[in-house]
């Protein structure tokens, strides 16, 4: 199984009974970037697919929560190549299929080739790139299909009809639903059209839906259950890490009783 | 001397193709650089946005309302002056193309009112901007007062406290006035919050970017909108003294100036161009802002150019004297003429800068802004290595915002 399908497959797999499919997201070494390995496995351990947020000193589509974390772990030394490199040293592998969320920017400078081959051999299944829109994904989806690797297309509430069934054809892994009009960590909306939309992108993909931006209860994820293949849970999951509480209990309290 | 344009096929097609409008092309590419690199949200509003400068600028109903706000608002054409004791201590003849003459004291104000009459048109409820020196921000402000448009604008907590006049110059002028206090606290995080709000409304809100960057097509529309200045002086060159100018000078930090200078000047051959970056305290990364002369191709903010930034992709810190230079991207029009050789870029430092202004009040009896001061100086050291030639300078702003780092600085 290529990695990309991989993660397809995974999310495919982990809608058992009422339970909901979660891609967890944090930004990687932070709070502290000696517990990475650690933490990740406890992610690991109460989602389904992990993002690991690659930090940047410029996060244009990322509320404060992520900025702060970003900036922290920019301090600590974290790049992409810390982070292959850790993801490199763990031994057994992480438990589950694991995507790199990194702005354009930090990933042209690794050299995109070299990236895609290395991130491959150390375990990495796909990668989300926020500022990059399907017309500029040419060299990145050359250098990373080679590889067999996912690169999740994001689609918005104000994304064009026409426009989300092209999204989707290209996406692969799965299909980033935003569900706010804004920054990440910014109040979720979950009005009839919100759902509307969701049953649109939904309607043209053929790989999983999860939807993502602002989620943060049960309640939400219950609502909007129904509508998608899976929830994405970023800013929430960094609050709880920075504040020192329980990442496992956290995910878990997200899961519909 | 002669233009040192490498003339490689290529090049020249590259060229050929900037100067009769086939650049950008339809992905909002110069060459390599350009393009349009935003979160998916933002793609439909400036889709929306390129369809509305196609719909609108060239109508002459458009051209005629922003021919009348220029003219009896902004106050245009800004003069062409003759610097005779300038010219006479370089040993040149010296000319100012005087921005600084312009309605709120720079050359923003013909981006901003122009931009603030196609939001307008678009029927956008809300304008944002962002402002490092506060030149952009006041412009903004004074064309969305002029206009009726609510405005808010972002600034670094760091430029608030060191240009103080300007933000309450904005906020009497009706704006809003947001203390940006996270990332670097300067222009770059102003222009990631104004990003970040315009994210938030992209249907209702209009973002009115000062310079020449940005994803496409804010870097054509800028250029369109600051051509006057190019268009103006090369008409004025040539009504005064029958000739072209030998070289045009003007500073560079995003671009936005120089672009307007050098954009209508691209065809003429005979005309060297010099963009003039900001060199800061030395050449130490985070020591200056001289994005082309020691940068690196990236992507930060929206477009793919030259980036002042790290060996891992970050961005990198700079520093000038000029809070109008202090940026580490620059646009990318200027990184393919720079490419092709048709634009030649120099740096100058802090120091020199500051020696260029004190000698242009003493002998012209004009207070250049410290972003124009550095193209006087990058004007008077070409002129001492080619003596006897006939100079342009664009004097994109006066200085009377520069007065509280002025009082720290030797006369």
């Amino acid at each position: 199984m290529l990695p990309h399908e991989k993660i397809s497959q995974t999310l495919r797999d982990a809608r058992v009974g009422g339970r909901v499919p979660m891609v967890a997201f944090i930004t990687a070494g932070f709070p502290r970037a000696d517990m990475f390995q650690e933490h990740l496995r406890e992610v690991c351990r109460h989602s389904d697919v992990v993002e690991l947020g690659v930090p940047f000193s410029d996060p244009m589509a990322d509320g404060v929560t992520i900025q702060r974390a970003s900036h922290k772990a920019l301090e600590s030394g974290v790049s992409v190549r810390w982070i292959l490199e850790q993801l490199e040293q763990m031994s057994p592998p992480p438990e589950a299929p694991i995507l790199l969320m990194s702005y354009l920017n930090p990933l042209l400078a690794y050299g995109l080739d070299a990236l895609a081959e290395r991130a491959r051999k150390a375990g990495v299944c796909g990668f989300i790139v926020p500022d990059l829109p399907l017309e500029e994904s040419g060299p990145m989806l050359q250098s990373i299909t080679s590889q067999g690797l996912a690169l999740v297309q994001l689609v918005s509430p104000v994304t064009p009809p026409e426009r989300i069934g092209k999204l989707c054809a290209a996406s692969t892994g799965f299909v980033y639903a935003v569900t706010v009009t804004g920054i990440t960590g910014g109040a979720a909306a979950a009005a009839e059209n919100m759902l509307d939309y969701l049953d649109t992108v939904r309607a043209s993909a053929s790989i999983p839906v999860c939807a993502g931006f602002g989620i943060r209860s049960a309640e939400q994820v219950s609502r909007l259950s129904p509508h998608v293949d899976g929830v994405i849970v970023g800013s929430a999951l960094v609050e709880v890490m920075e504040k020192g509480g329980s990442i496992g209990e956290f995910l878990d309290s997200l899961q519909p009783a | 001397m002669p233009v040192e344009l490498i003339e490689t096929p290529q090049n020249e097609d590259l060229l050929r193709r900037l100067i009769d409008g086939s650049l950008p092309d339809q992905f909002g590419r110069y060459g390599m650089f350009g393009g349009r690199f935003v979160p998916e949200t933002l793609v439909p509003a400036l889709e929306r946005l390129e369809q509305g400068m196609r719909e609108h600028m060239d109508t002459e109903d458009f051209r005629e309302e922003l021919r009348g706000q220029l003219h009896n608002w902004v106050g245009r054409p800004t003069p062409l002056s003759p610097a005779p004791r300038l010219g006479d201590a370089w040993g040149a003849e010296v000319w100012l193309k005087r921005e600084d003459l312009a309605h709120t004291g720079a050359h923003k104000i013909n981006n901003s009112i122009g931009q603030a009459l196609l939001a307008k048109r678009l029927g956008v409820k809300r304008i944002v901007a962002e402002t490092g020196a506060g030149q952009h921000g006041v412009a903004s402000a004074a064309a969305c007062a002029r206009l009726g448009l609510p405005c808010r604008v972002y600034m670094g907590e760091i430029d608030i406290e060191r240009q103080a006049p300007n933000v309450d110059r904005m906020r009497r002028l009706g704006t809003e006035v947001f203390t940006v206090t996270t990332g670097d606290r300067t222009l770059r995080a102003a222009i990631d919050e104004a990003i970040r709000d315009w994210v938030s409304d992209p249907k209702d809100t209009y973002y009115l970017l000062g310079s020449a960057i940005g994803p496409h097509p804010y870097p054509l529309l800028v250029q369109r909108l600051q051509a006057v200045i190019g268009e103006e002086a090369r008409a004025q060159m040539l009504a005064v003294t029958g000739e072209l100018p030998d070289i045009a000078v003007a500073c560079v930090g995003g671009g936005s100036n120089a672009i307007g200078l050098f954009h209508p000047l691209l065809g003429d051959r005979s005309i060297q161009l010099l963009g003039i970056e900001a060199g800061g305290r030395g050449n130490a990364l985070g020591e200056h802002s001289a994005t082309l002369s020691h940068g690196t191709p990236g992507v930060l903010h929206g477009n793919y150019s030259m980036l002042l930034q790290d060996a891992n992709g970050q961005v990198q810190e700079t520093h000038s004297v000029s809070a109008g230079l202090d940026y580490p991207g620059v646009g990318p029009e200027h990184a393919l003429l720079k490419t092709i050789g048709r634009v030649q870029y120099g740096v100058i430092g802090d120091d020199e800068a500051l020696d260029a202004l004190n000698e242009c009040c003493r002998l012209e009896g004009i207070l250049p802004a410290l972003e124009s001061a550095h193209a006087l100086a990058g004007a008077r050291r070409w002129a001492r290595e080619n003596p006897g030639k006939r100079i342009l300078i664009g004097m994109s702003g006066r200085g009377d915002k520069d007065m509280p780092t002025l009082r720290t600085l030797p006369i």
